[in-house]
């Protein structure tokens, strides 16, 4: 008799992430130490809606380390952070373990604290992917679609927004000085996958002076 | 292309708006009673001004929150950026360059990039296209 798959290798092994099949081609297109692109596939995602003043929403930041209070903030730890949607609309993001399916209790936890108060609890890990563009170049390919002010001194890290790459809505996260994650819908991971890769194409060649 | 100061996200491009028509058009109280040419002109008549004229729009890209705005037809100008549920504001004949941001969005503006400088008015518009929405 075959030895029993427990439930998160049968999920992974089933697993198909937005951007796999371009993989070999964000390796290939990296210029590490330039810019680099990679997927970070299956990361577990719960929006929340809920009144960050309200008893409900203590409960639910004391969850996740605190909800943000305006455009641009994202709180909590190394792991599991969480960013700003809207006034009363959040975004948390988690490493893929955290999924309860795999073991973990983050939506369950979340649901919970909520209770029976007035928001929602849903989860999101498959709506969006994250791609992680890194380098000294990397602020130069978003430059060439994002109409924001990436500049640091306005875009400074640990800031996240929801905006437009490439015509396309994304949260667009500056985790350090040198590197953005992105989160596209999985349905434009393979258009924003491949425009990304276009647009790091000529940091491959040498600079024409 | 506006860049339309969005009242929690800062300035923004008019692509990440969506257009919600004209603004201050009241729920009937007793919508039973209307008969139905009241009806139809609630639903589907609209001022055309030609000039300055008080609109919703919905940052759908960002923040998903309404918010209303006066705006002027002709020149496409931004005048005022003001919340859901607030009356509109008189605009000062003598200013017309005047941009203002007032209610209670119960948010300040955040760390977003370009927020700060919401309440300026600095960069409130820029050159339009002549198929503005
Ligand atoms: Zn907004």
């Amino acid at each position: 008799m075959a030895e029993t798959a427990t439930p998160a290798e049968t999920v992974s092994r089933a697993r198909r992430s937005p951007a796999q099949h371009l993989a070999e081609a964000f390796t290939s297109g990296s210029v590490p130490g330039t810019v680099t692109l990679t997927e970070i596939p299956y990361q577990a995602m719960v929006g929340i809606r809920v009144d960050r003043t309200s008893d409900a929403g203590a409960r639910v930041a004391s969850v996740v380390g605190g909800l943000p209070a305006a455009c641009g903030e994202v709180t909590g730890n190394d792991s599991v952070n969480t960013l700003w949607l809207g006034p009363t609309e959040f975004l948390v993001v988690a490493p893929e373990e955290a999924h309860d399916s795999l073991g973990g209790s983050l939506g369950s936890d979340l649901t919970t604290a909520l209770g029976n108060d007035a928001g929602q609890v849903v989860d999101l890990s498959a709506n969006r992917t994250t791609f992680e563009l890194s380098g000294s170049h990397a602020r130069a390919v978003l430059e060439k679609t994002c109409s924001l002010d990436l500049h640091p001194r306005v875009f400074k890290p640990g800031t996240a927004v929801s905006t437009e790459l490439a015509h396309i809505p994304v949260m667009l996260w500056k985790t350090s000085e040198d590197s953005y994650r992105i989160f596209p819908r999985a349905s434009f991971a393979d258009f924003l996958g491949r425009w990304l890769l276009d647009a790091m194409r000529e940091y491959a060649s040498p600079e024409v002076p | 292309m506006l860049l339309i100061s969005c009242p929690n996200c800062g300035p923004r491009d008019e692509t990440e708006f969506h257009y919600g028509g004209q603004a201050h058009i009241a729920y009937p109280e007793n919508p039973n009673e209307l008969r139905d040419r009241e009806w139809a002109e609630y639903l589907f008549y609209r001022e055309n001004t030609k000039g300055t004229f008080a609109e919703r729009w919905v940052h759908s890209t960002g923040c998903r929150q309404w918010f209303n705005m006066l705006r002027d037809t002709v020149s496409y100008d931004i005048h005022s950026i003001y919340a859901m549920g607030q009356q509109r504001p008189d605009l000062q004949a003598d200013k017309p360059g005047e941009f203002s941001q007032t209610g209670e969005f119960g948010q300040e503006p955040g760390l977003a990039p370009g927020a700060a400088t919401t309440s300026t008015g600095a960069a409130t518009t820029a050159p339009t296209s002549s198929e503005g929405v």
